[in-house]
């Protein structure tokens, strides 16, 4: 079904016509209210009154990561805090996260995007559905629940962990959309299997997965074991969260961007060049509609496509193609964000601890788990072993502290973990997913 | 009085402590009292040898991370009762044994233990005061 039949269906020139005028109006709105894009339209000799066309968005210089960190918290805030009704961050060490605001007309619009999403992936009013997408200052969980109330469903807010009881919860509450990561659903799967309950006898009819990587193979794995349609969502919260775009029911071919709140551009990692329909590259998105944290040309570091070619379902936004992969060292964990780099500060915050480390990340019983491999110094030894298993845990509890993400810290000898010339071969990521 | 021990970072995985006994070996370095304190994932390897300096540079060179630990090595009694008498004298005086092993060889009709203390100081000046005979490092190596 589609939620929004209007905007969903709209045919191109009608569509285009509108972002342009969305366009030429958020720019105006953030050359006057933000200092730093006044700053960076100076810098490019760009006024928003230069941008007539679409093609001119290219113009523009993009907006990265980093800027966020240099503007934390609220730096790049469009809109004054008395109307900013929500703030989530992503995780960070301390100082860095990235931080995002909405206004109230934001979480309406976040509600309608996903409330279109949920639809797409064949939910309507009468379900019920299963959210176990994290619940706090992870924008999946909250995403998806207003979405689900917009919609109209009985959303039940499980969040994560406590999986047994989320087995039973789905055996007496009898819920018909599952709402997850793909790790977790099978992971869900699997303890189900334990507790001798069959997925086949509940009532799932489908899913809607995201947060972190998963390929076609997956699907068919968590389709076979869910017995539910598995539908891939896309979403970071620098843009809006969940709710960016979304696969359809009907094709499962591609997800549809909302390209009436963001116009999406394919480029270049390394020269910036925008690339034509059909050609991989990193993804950059400007939002056009968000009042309290709108980005220009936002560069995701996510690698894809566009195809605008029309879809069997009748939606006319482009469909990206399913994330393959990004263009820095960031990993998901369990849907969290980890950079090799803040493991490296919290390394160095302990004592004696040098930065010959390396990640190790695998997937046991469908959970990813990781492993922070530590060369044992000089300075780091301690003749009891005590002191050194203290070490360990003091680095695993500063990572769980910062990053949210239970590590298992490996003392290794000196000279175990490889130096290569130029980029240490930092991470290991043995997962396949 | 304290005598010298090297402790060795050693990981769990076969053959690493026989990589040490033959960069030792090379060395020309004995080896005269051992002990291997382990973890699931690490062990701690800890020796009295005959030639400190020797063996520490040889390790190093060979890859290993090494540190030397000063130790406490007691005249034991050797008969029953001889090592609970230490012990209840260190537990008056509330010095706290991190570890402990036994030496090979005898001195004089006594048996020799290896004794890591918290407070090392006290603990010799303790055990002298009861007539506990420590001996000395230098002594202790080539026993």
């Amino acid at each position: 079904m589609i939620y929004d039949i209007e905007y969903e269906t709209m045919p191109r020139e009608a569509l285009e016509a509108i972002q342009l005028k969305r366009l030429q109006t958020v720019l105006s709105k953030v050359y006057a209210t933000v200092p730093f894009y006044r700053k960076k339209f100076g810098e490019a000799a760009i006024l928003p009154g230069d941008i007539k066309r679409l093609e001119d968005l290219r113009s523009l210089p993009f907006t990265t990561k980093q800027d966020l960190r240099d503007n934390y918290p609220f730096g790049m805030f469009a809109m004054p805090m008395e109307s900013v009704v929500r703030i989530h961050a992503s995780s960070g060490t301390t100082g860095q996260p990235t931080v995002v605001g909405y206004t109230a007309r934001d979480i309406n619009t976040w509600a309608q995007l996903m409330a279109r999403a949920l639809s797409a992936g064949g939910a309507s009013r009468g379900d019920i559905i299963h959210n176990a997408y994290g619940y706090g200052l992870f924008t999946g969980g909250l995403g998806v629940h207003y979405g689900a109330e917009k919609l109209g469903a009985s959303v039940i807010p499980v969040s994560g962990g406590n999986t047994r009881r989320q087995v039973t919860i789905m055996k007496d509450f009898k819920p018909t959309i599952l709402t997850a990561t793909p790790s977790y659903s099978l992971h869900l799967a699997e303890a189900a299997e334990e507790m001798g309950v069959s997925f086949a006898d509940l009532h799932f009819k489908s899913g809607i997965f995201g947060a972190e990587p998963w390929s076609e193979d997956m699907r068919q794995e968590i389709e076979r074991k869910l017995h539910l349609n598995a539908i891939d969502i896309y979403g970071l919260s620098e843009i809006i969260g969940p709710g960016v775009s979304i696969e359809c029911l009907e094709a499962k071919n591609g997800l549809h961007l909302f390209e009436d709140h963001f116009i999406p551009e394919i480029i270049d990692p390394d020269t910036g060049e925008v690339l034509p329909y059909g050609e991989t590259g990193e993804l950059v998105i400007t939002t056009i509609t968000k009042e309290a944290f709108p980005v220009i040309r936002y560069r995701t570091r996510d690698i894809t496509s566009l195809n605008p070619e029309p879809c069997v379902c009748g939606r006319t936004h482009a469909r990206m193609k399913k994330v393959s992969g990004r263009t820095d060292d960031m990993l998901i964990i369990r849907g969290v964000n980890v950079f090799p780099s803040q493991i490296e500060s919290i390394l160095m915050q302990v004592e004696g601890v040098a930065p010959h480390y390396q990640l190790i990340v695998e997937r046991e019983d469908k959970l990813d788990t990781l492993t922070v491999m530590v060369e044992v110094s000089e300075q780091m030894f301690s003749d009891e072993v005590k002191a050194l298993q203290r070490t360990g845990d003091t680095i695993a509890a500063e990572i769980k502290d910062y990053l949210g993400v239970t590590a298992k810290v490996k003392l290794v000898e000196p000279k175990t973990i490889q130096r290569s010339e130029g980029k240490a071969a930092r991470v290991i990521d043995k997962r396949k997913i | 009085m304290q005598a010298e021990q090297i402790s060795i970072f050693l990981e769990n995985r076969a053959g690493r402590i026989s990589d040490v006994t033959g960069i030792l070996s090379d060395a020309g370095v004995n080896i005269r009292a051992l002990a291997l304190a382990d973890t699931s994932d690490f062990g701690v390897l800890r020796l009295i040898v005959d030639k400190n300096e020797k063996a520490e540079q040889a390790l190093k060179n060979g890859g290993f991370t090494v540190r030397k630990t000063p130790v406490v090595a007691v005249g034991v009694d050797d008969r029953p009762g001889g090592l609970h008498n230490i012990l209840e004298i260190l537990k008056k005086t509330g010095i706290n044994v991190e570890y402990m092993y036994a030496f090979i060889q005898q001195s004089g009709n006594k048996a020799i233990m290896i004794f890591k203390f918290d407070q090392p100081e006290q603990a010799i000046n303790a055990l002298e005061k009861n007539q506990v005979t420590v001996i000395n490092g230098v002594d202790l190596y080539t026993l």
